[in-house]
């Protein structure tokens, strides 16, 4: 098992650095540069200056021997876009907000597609089924922006029950943190109800309804324990992106977290920026990934971690 | 050994005259009992057998292709463009002239609607073709081939797969320029490693069944038994996966055109039409029921037919 993990990691290191180089120089071939709005009025002189100070004169494969050789040593460096300001300061400013929202999101859609999944497998009463069939079909087929709007003019200014923008109360969280879960939401319940359905089809439930174990037992601790594990494969990179964000939500209810700055920093040219969202984005993507297999093996025995 | 099975072949011989009134004929009308009355069906005949039976699917794909003809044709025949504008007309309701009224610029939001499908159509088709094909040859290799080829090939998608996706349909948008085959270029480079890894797994699977064996003894190729064998006995997976790219695909252009990066103005997207009706959504709410109706109703009926089709294909879940 620790061995297994170290051995994820350092592919997932290995996975990073691939990474990192490609988005370097993909990100250089951006036509413009980070200054270009300020260059004008602006003497060659100082212009000189500026590039210099940025390193941006160098040849592009010494520019990202410089980055690595910083990165290493735990210096992201400074935005380009918004001077002076350490790149880690960006992040650590917006990543709360947006980690608190995706977290909420995250639970709402597992709680609730995991509850309306069963619920539909099991539950013979069509209003359940059509409640059920009508989330599912909603989340799939209505894009998330279309929602945040919608949700913005029912309850904020219609209803005005909700507030439709900034972060004091736990009400700010509410509509956010909906419009994020709708598509999963719909995408969980689909998978456990398909696979419930699945699951009580075979043998061994058979077997331990007709040895006498009481239906509840059967449904919870068979059923629902062998048929989460479609949920888990979704889920895992699913919280991945939840975390770092939706630039949709995040620009709509006016929250000033990192998700909008995954659009700003490459429209900015802001460089060090985009490396370090990419490394973030990356790294969840991988730990991620690595916690769902291990999770998975946990909970089916038949998956053998190698 | 030998001598016992004489023995059974005597006694067989012994026994072979029966008398006549051993049997008995046949009445008339049982001679056709054995007869198979229904005519044999290939394998995508069932399906479309079965597809029929799922009367949302029907439904869904008959609006699809209603919507796929009148986003050929409509444009060519109309007397309005997407671009023209009438600024003595502007923010009219719909009415005779202007079937959905028309925009703050006079321009008929009837016509940019098809125009609209026109790009939201043939961007999530063409998605899901280029997926379909660069999955399967991708997928299909790694799982067939193995060893350090594979392991090669899926530490790529591994390193696809953990690209932050915007980020890149954004650096792609800038690196191209905003213009319909950078949209498409930027849905691509990421969308196709879930198939990959799909149909990877399906051959794996595949290539240990009998069959596979079989066709490699009598002396097929390797190409003809991956692509002929092994690829087409998991296609029911995969066609489901593809059906559902579709969507997805037109989700990331409306996106990309409501962030103000996809389709540049003044062409017409269900995304930019939705952007553009956002600042006006109070006064005329109606020209943001336009392209929200197209987006959702699209999208609506892809999925349907994606879960048609997942129903027909796979005879489990019948």
């Amino acid at each position: 098992m620790f061995k297994y993990i170290i051995k994820r990691l350092l592919v997932g290191v290995v996975t990073l650095f691939a990474l990192m180089t490609i988005t370097f120089f993909l990100m250089h071939l951006i036509p413009g540069s980070p200054f270009a709005g300020e260059m004008q009025g602006v003497s060659a002189e100082v212009k000189e200056q500026i590039i210099k100070a940025y390193q941006l004169d160098q040849p592009i494969i010494v520019q990202y021997g410089t980055y690595l050789k910083n990165f290493f040593s735990g210096n992201f460096g400074n935005s380009m876009a918004r001077k002076g300001v350490p790149i880690v300061t960006i992040i650590s400013n917006g990543l709360p907000y947006t980690a608190k929202i995706g977290l909420s999101a995250f639970i709402v859609a597992i709680v609730i597609g995991i509850l309306l999944g069963a619920v539909s497998a099991f539950s013979k009463k069509a209003w359940i089924q059509g409640l059920s069939a009508f989330v599912a079909t909603i989340g799939v087929s209505v894009p998330s922006f279309l929602f945040a709007l919608f949700l913005m003019y029912v309850f904020g200014v219609h209803l005005k029950i909700l507030p439709i923008m900034g972060l004091k109360s736990w009400k700010h969280f509410i509509m956010p943190s909906l419009a994020l879960a709708l598509s999963p939401v719909a995408m969980i319940s689909r998978l456990t109800r398909s696979s419930l359905t699945e699951e009580m089809r075979q043998d061994y439930m058979t077997l331990a309804l007709s040895k006498g174990t009481p239906y509840r037992r059967v449904i919870f601790k068979h059923a629902l324990k062998n048929a989460v594990i479609p949920v888990v494969t979704y889920a895992g990179p699913l919280l991945a992106t939840l975390l770092t964000g939706s630039f949709v939500v995040e620009s709509m209810f006016t929250i000033p977290g990192i998700g909008s700055e995954f659009v700003s920093s490459v429209s900015g040219r802001d460089y060090t920026l985009i490396m370090a969202l990419t490394v973030l984005y990356g790294s969840l993507v991988i730990i991620a990934n690595i916690l769902t297999d291990i999770i998975s093996a946990m909970i089916d025995p038949r998956i053998r971690l190698k | 050994m030998s001598e016992m099975v004489e023995n059974v072949k005597l006694e067989d011989n012994t026994n072979l005259e029966l008398p006549e009134n051993a049997f008995e004929k046949l009445p008339e009308d049982e001679k056709n009992n054995e007869f198979i009355a229904m005519k044999s069906r290939s394998y995508f005949q069932d399906v479309w057998f079965q597809f029929k039976k799922n009367k949302l699917a029907v439904v869904s794909l008959v609006f699809i292709i209603i919507m796929i003809l009148a986003a050929i044709f409509i444009p060519m025949f109309s007397r309005y463009s997407y671009d023209a504008q009438d600024l003595s007309n502007t923010n009219v309701g719909p009415c005779l002239d202007h079937w959905f009224g028309t925009d703050k610029f006079g321009r008929d939001i009837f016509i940019r609607v098809m125009y609209g499908a026109r790009i939201s159509l043939s961007v999530g088709f063409a998605a899901a073709a280029i997926n379909l094909v660069i999955g399967i040859i991708w997928g299909g290799l790694c799982g067939y081939i193995g060893g350090n080829f594979d392991m090669i090939l899926m530490r790529i998608v591994d390193i696809i797969y953990s690209v932050p996706t915007l980020l890149y349909v954004i650096l792609i948008m800038l690196i191209f320029g905003s213009n319909i085959f950078s949209v498409l270029l930027a849905i691509c480079i990421s969308s196709w490693v879930g198939l990959a890894r799909q149909v990877r797994a399906q051959v794996m699977a595949q290539k240990e069944q009998e069959y596979a064996l079989a066709a490699r003894v009598i002396g097929a190729s390797d190409t003809r038994i991956l692509f002929k064998h092994l690829v087409k006995n998991s296609i029911g997976p995969i066609i489901v996966n593809t059906t559902l790219m579709v969507p997805n695909a037109i989700f990331t252009e409306a996106f990309l055109s409501f962030v103000g990066i996809g389709i540049s103005i003044p062409m017409a997207s269900w995304g930019t039409m939705a952007n553009d009706a956002r600042a006006i959504m109070m006064t005329q709410p109606l020209q943001m029921v336009w392209p929200v109706m197209a987006i959702c109703l699209t999208m609506l009926a892809l999925n349907f037919i994606g879960d048609g089709l997942n129903q027909a294909l796979d005879p489990k879940k019948r």
